[in-house]
């Protein structure tokens, strides 16, 4: 039924079982069985939990597959019963309604260069934020460092109305810019300063003497030593900045009025027809070409992804 | 290893007074965490006072009217049924979230660290909702659980009559949940995959030769040793579910009824559909207040955490 899930192939466990399971079936009570026995069990114990595996993988890949899958069928198709699995008859009608209903490609730009430039961005004013309170003493660093963590304390939502208030006295309503500077010099960055700081204070100072014995300023040995040395940090904040950005839903539907000017996310669920009813297969078609990139780019660096995602959650 | 009161620059030698060159890196100092520092200030310090300084006030958008009220607006949340609704559909959610999330999280590193073959796929397979769009997850699986859609459709074939998983009182903020855990949950298996790993294997052989069975040595020993990560991710997982939006916006717009209308998304409502600025403002400072309180007891569980673990 579920085709895109093959499953995997249930291989004895290599080299005579240096690495005993902890799968074992839970009380070796019954006496000793033989050894022949034991591994047969052990065996089927493991062939057992990949089953399990398998059929817990659907709900986390079916998903996409269904995006895909859906996005290619013709209307008459996308709610037949029984479902199609693979479509029937594939058709890229959909894809092409995408760009004619809306500024599609615009919108996407717009998702694209907001969420390039916040992470450049962030990656700069966090890596000098972070370097500085790590490195350098000056008085009221400490005062000034606790102010900066109180914005790892405030959600958006809390301060979005007088931020809205803010963006609208300036007469910003409908453009990117605070989509732009909020997350740059915000909250939200206050977390990569956060990340960039506990990587400096880990880096050992030796690295930096020696810039100094060859006659670097503070300026030179940060940008020269520090930074470069800093960029398995810089990956982790650049990953979860543009994720987040790129995600972003609240601030653009609170933010931006017209459809040109409309983020990815927000444009998303705009392919309605005449009567408010979602058009599936346009809105998947759509779906799937904000779905797919990310992907490909995870499937590819998924390590700094792993890393730099597990390390933005759990300093949140 | 910070001594605030030490003096920069080892090049130099230590004294009293500060010389040029240490005032000069001061400077830079200033210089490099100024942007941060007065973003931190115009962007959430001043955006925090003004909240509360708005919840204080009647505010009429139309009128244009902005008079101050005391605690009115406080006086009001307490008696609004609304808001009543959208805490008890806000603490729905976090505690079935928590629940589902932290449990099948728990048992999905569990099985990744059985050493199974093809474990790194599934990893991949687990963890790939995380980097998907929020908005596009949540929009593939609004037209799974549509009345007509895929999983019914599905059930269907089975001789199943599903029911219309989004619009039933009973069924969509359940929706809402696995939809959210499914989302999420493969960062807080990668959270408990690297406190399992932790874990050390002498023990774990030790009890083995004790002759204590699987599901004994993971009660009596790793459940023990990971329980600090338990509840910091549990913690963690709360707070973040408090900023729930997104997902309500686009699977139930907060209905039926307003049975999944959370916290945010009546914060939301208030402020962006009725004007009402001042109301919307209080209701802010509610959630400040909860999420605040949240996060000193998480930072006070990772402190004795920490100690625990030196």
């Amino acid at each position: 039924m579920r085709s895109d899930v093959h499953p995997a192939p249930v291989v004895a466990p290599t080299a005579g079982d240096a690495l005993p399971g902890d799968g074992d079936a839970p009380t070796p009570s019954a006496g000793l069985p033989g050894p022949g026995s034991a591994r047969r069990r052990r065996r089927l114990t493991r062939g057992l939990l990949v089953a399990l595996l398998i059929v817990l993988s659907v709900p986390f890949v079916f998903p996409t597959w269904w995006m895909v899958s859906s996005s290619l069928k013709p209307m008459s198709e996308i709610l037949r019963i029984p479902p199609t699995v693979v479509p029937q008859d594939v058709s890229w009608a959909a894809y092409a309604d995408v760009f004619r209903l809306q500024p599609f490609a615009q919108q996407y730009w717009n998702s694209l260069y907001i969420a390039v430039a916040v992470t450049l961005g962030t990656i700069l004013v966090a890596s000098m934020a972070g370097y500085a309170f790590a490195r350098i003493r000056f008085p009221g660093a400490n005062a000034l460092f606790v102010l900066v963590l109180v914005g790892l304390l405030v959600p958006s939502e809390v301060t979005i109305v007088p931020l809205f208030r803010m963006v609208n006295s300036l007469g910003l309503i409908d453009t990117h810019w605070p989509l732009v500077v909020i997350p740059i010099f915000g909250a939200p960055s206050v977390l990569a300063t956060f990340i960039m700081r506990q990587f400096f204070l880990g880096l050992p100072r030796e690295l930096e003497e020696a810039g100094r014995m060859d006659g670097l300023g503070r300026w030179g040995i940060f940008w020269r030593i520090a930074f470069p040395l800093a960029s398995p940090a810089v990956a982790a904040v650049a990953i979860f900045t543009f994720l987040k950005s790129w995600n972003l839903y609240l601030e653009p539907i609170v933010y931006l009025s017209s459809r040109e000017n409309f983020t990815l996310p927000q444009a998303l669920t705009q392919y309605v027809d005449a009567y408010g009813g979602p058009m599936w297969n346009v809105q998947l078609a759509a779906t799937t070409l904000t779905v797919l990139p990310v992907l490909v780019v995870f499937l590819l660096a998924q390590r700094q992804f792993v890393q730099g995602l597990a390390h933005s959650g759990l300093k949140g | 290893m910070s001594t605030p009161l030490a003096t920069a620059a080892p090049g130099q030698r230590t004294t009293r007074r500060p010389g040029a060159a240490t005032r000069r890196d001061w400077l830079v100092g200033y210089t490099m965490i100024a942007p941060q520092v007065l973003g931190a200030v115009a962007f959430v310090l001043v955006p925090l006072v003004t909240v509360a300084w708005y919840s204080l006030h009647e505010w009429n958008v139309l009128a244009n009217t902005f008079v101050f009220a005391g605690v009115d607006n406080y006086d009001r949340m307490l008696a609004d049924p609304g808001l009543r609704d959208s805490l008890m559909a806000s603490l729905y959610f976090s505690i079935g979230l928590v629940l589902l999330n932290v449990s099948l999280a728990l048992l999905l590193a569990v099985l990744l660290n059985q050493k199974l073959p093809g474990t790194t796929t599934f990893r991949t397979f687990f963890f790939s909702p995380v980097v998907a769009s929020l908005v596009a997850w949540t929009i593939v699986w609004s037209f799974l659980l549509q009345d007509d859609g895929g999983i019914n459709g599905f059930l269907a074939t089975l001789g199943i009559q599903g029911p219309n998983w989004l619009r039933g009182e009973g069924t969509a903020m359940l929706a809402v949940i696995v939809v959210q855990v499914f989302k999420n949950v493969g960062l807080n298996m990668i959270l408990f995959l690297a406190a399992l790993q932790s874990v050390p294997e002498e023990i774990q052989e030790a009890a083995r030769i004790d002759g204590a069975g699987a599901w004994r040595r993971f009660r009596s020993i790793t459940l023990p040793l990971i329980s600090p990560t338990i509840l910091l991710v549990s913690i963690l997982t709360i707070v973040g579910s408090l900023e729930v939006f997104a997902q309500i916006a686009v699977l139930t717009g907060g209905g039926p009824g307003n049975s999944t209308t959370v916290l945010v998304y009546y914060l939301y409502q208030q402020a962006f559909r009725f004007n009402e600025f001042g109301y919307a403002s209080a209701v802010s400072v509610l959630l400040f207040v909860i999420v605040l309180v949240l996060t000193l007891i998480q930072w006070q569980t990772r402190k004795r955490w920490v100690f625990d673990e030196v």
